[in-house]
């Protein structure tokens, strides 16, 4: 029991659009658990919330309900619907990364760089950092020439490597990847697993929304099954607040 | 985690002679911050957070919303009408209001940096680059003059201003450069607080990118504390960890800067995030 390190239970977002007085559903009633080196697979249809756990556990959305529980690497158990906000921000920083569906990442910085980055705020040496960023790059076949060149102008499936690469270099303790292989092509794809593998291999926890139920089949330890929250419920909180 | 650096405490600032129904008929519920009895700006009230080492606070709203009153109390161009700030430093604490004017000036030449939305408030348009670098160098009690020079030749090469323009007359500059001469006289003694005032506004695009990046590098080399103000969105998202939203004088929301943007609370931060470009 004790290789838990996040608890999710009855996690629900809802968001209230002033401008229209609405309340939109996003996830309902949510219960999953991560263990250290295994991976908790999220499936369901488009619109079950299963991008708004992950925004959730990362905060970059704010909970409407529920407890995400964390057990940090000192032991400690928070709640990261409720942790402050240095809090969290450290924890991004040590121990919490997100592999989102979109590369954001600061212009006119060169590809090696941005991967590079997470563990430049760790610590490591300019130069360990880069050296380790450019192992990684080439083993998800990013061309070399890129290496140099700010990913603003790169092809889907390019950003989408830079995206992994920065969020796999620091091995964090938890993992949230928001469709890590969507546009890459089979053989990319092969080489992600394997390093999602290696990953599992080295503890890392990980929630994570694939694409293809094939990837579910292959990397997941447990798998939760999702559904749009039900309409009902809404409307009778849209009727509460109004 | 890193040390806490600024704790500001129910900051209010009210030009004019004040009346009590000021705080009460002012705000965003008011919609405005003008005292509909006595004519008093409520430019800022209530305002509280804190700052760690290395952390950049960002805090956006339109003019008048308070948030360059706030950095300015701050770094003691203004005095507060009531409130409380305590500044940790090194190896002493400092209540920044109740310091003597001699105090107040001394952490503000050696332990804080502000750069302004204009060059005219930040430099000295009588000397040179190097020289408004050697002003504050000299405010701040290194006095060799071939130290001084070698570290404002230093700082204006860190800053990307020509080394072979150090003793010319910033008047001649371009906006950018009298932005980036600001930035090296304000980083000449290190501090580990640093404001900025709308630094990037009026540029052009590729001029302000490359004030943001030199801004970034510094907080990575330097570890510096900042607090950036600004009316837009993008810098925030670029260069702040948490992010204050301020309207009439009043902060509205708080949070970390993704979920400000992503998922922003308050109707008004709604519509803020839903307008911009």
């Amino acid at each position: 029991m004790d290789d838990i390190i996040l608890c999710v239970e009855g996690y629900a977002k809802q968001f209230y659009l002033h401008s229209r007085q609405r309340l939109i559903p996003s996830a309902a009633q949510v219960n999953l658990t991560v263990r250290a080196g295994q991976l908790t697979a999220l499936i369901g249809p488009t619109g079950a919330g299963k991008s708004s756990i992950l925004k959730g556990i990362y905060r970059t959305y704010l909970p409407s309900a529920g407890r995400l529980l964390y057990t940090n690497a000192q032991g400690h158990t928070l709640d990261l619907a409720l942790a402050g906000e240095h809090h969290i921000l450290e924890l991004r920083r040590r121990e919490i990364g997100f592999v989102t569906q979109f590369l954001h990442c600061l212009p006119r910085q060169p590809a090696l760089d941005v991967v590079a980055e997470p563990l430049l705020t760790r610590g490591v040496t300019r130069e360990a950092a880069r050296q380790q960023a450019a192992g990684l790059l080439e083993r998800l076949a990013v061309p070399q020439r890129l290496w140099g060149v700010p990913p603003a102008t790169f092809s889907g499936g390019e950003k989408q490597r830079i995206n992994l690469a920065r969020g796999l270099i620091a091995r964090p303790r938890l993992l949230l990847l928001d469709e890590p292989t969507a546009s890459l092509d089979a053989a990319t794809t092969e080489h992600v697993i394997t390093l999602i593998q290696e990953m599992k291999q080295d503890g890392v926890g990980m929630i994570a929304i694939f694409h293809h139920p094939a990837l579910v089949e292959r990397l997941a330890d447990t798998v939760v099954a999702l559904s749009p929250p039900a309409m009902t419920v809404t409307d009778e909180l849209i009727e509460h607040i109004a | 985690m890193s040390r806490k650096i600024l704790e500001v405490n129910n900051l209010t600032k009210i030009h004019g002679r004040g009346c009590p129904l000021c705080l009460e008929s002012t705000g965003p519920e008011a919609d405005t911050n003008i005292c509909p009895h006595c004519g008093s700006v409520v430019a800022a009230h209530g305002v509280s957070f804190d700052l760690y080492q290395g952390e950049i606070l960002g805090i956006i709203g339109e003019s008048g919303s308070g948030k360059s009153t706030v950095v300015k109390t701050l770094y003691f161009d203004d005095a507060p009408s009531a409130g409380e700030a305590v500044f940790f430093d090194e190896d002493a604490q400092y209540d920044l209001y109740s310091l003597n004017a001699a105090q107040q000036r001394s952490l503000r030449n050696k332990r804080f940096g502000m750069v302004y939305q204009n060059p005219h408030l930040g430099l000295n348009f009588n000397v040179s680059a190097g020289g408004n670098i050697a002003e504050r160098l000299l405010m701040s009690d290194v006095a060799h003059y071939g130290a001084i020079r070698e570290r404002a030749r230093s700082l204006l090469v860190r800053t990307e201003v020509l080394e072979n323009r150090m003793d010319e007359n910033p008047k001649k500059f371009s906006g950018g450069m009298q932005q980036r001469v600001q930035i090296a006289k304000a980083l000449a003694t290190r501090p580990p607080l640093l404001f900025l005032d709308e630094v990037t506004t009026g540029l052009d695009l590729s001029v302000q990118a490359a004030i943001l990046d030199l801004i970034l590098e510094i907080q990575h080399e330097l570890d510096t504390a900042m607090i950036v103000v600004t009316h837009d969105l993008g810098v925030v998202r670029l260069l702040a960890g948490r992010t204050l939203v301020m309207k009439y004088g009043r902060v509205i929301e708080t949070g970390l800067t993704d979920q400000i943007l992503e998922d922003p609370q308050h109707a008004y931060t709604q519509r803020l995030v839903a307008s911009a470009l």
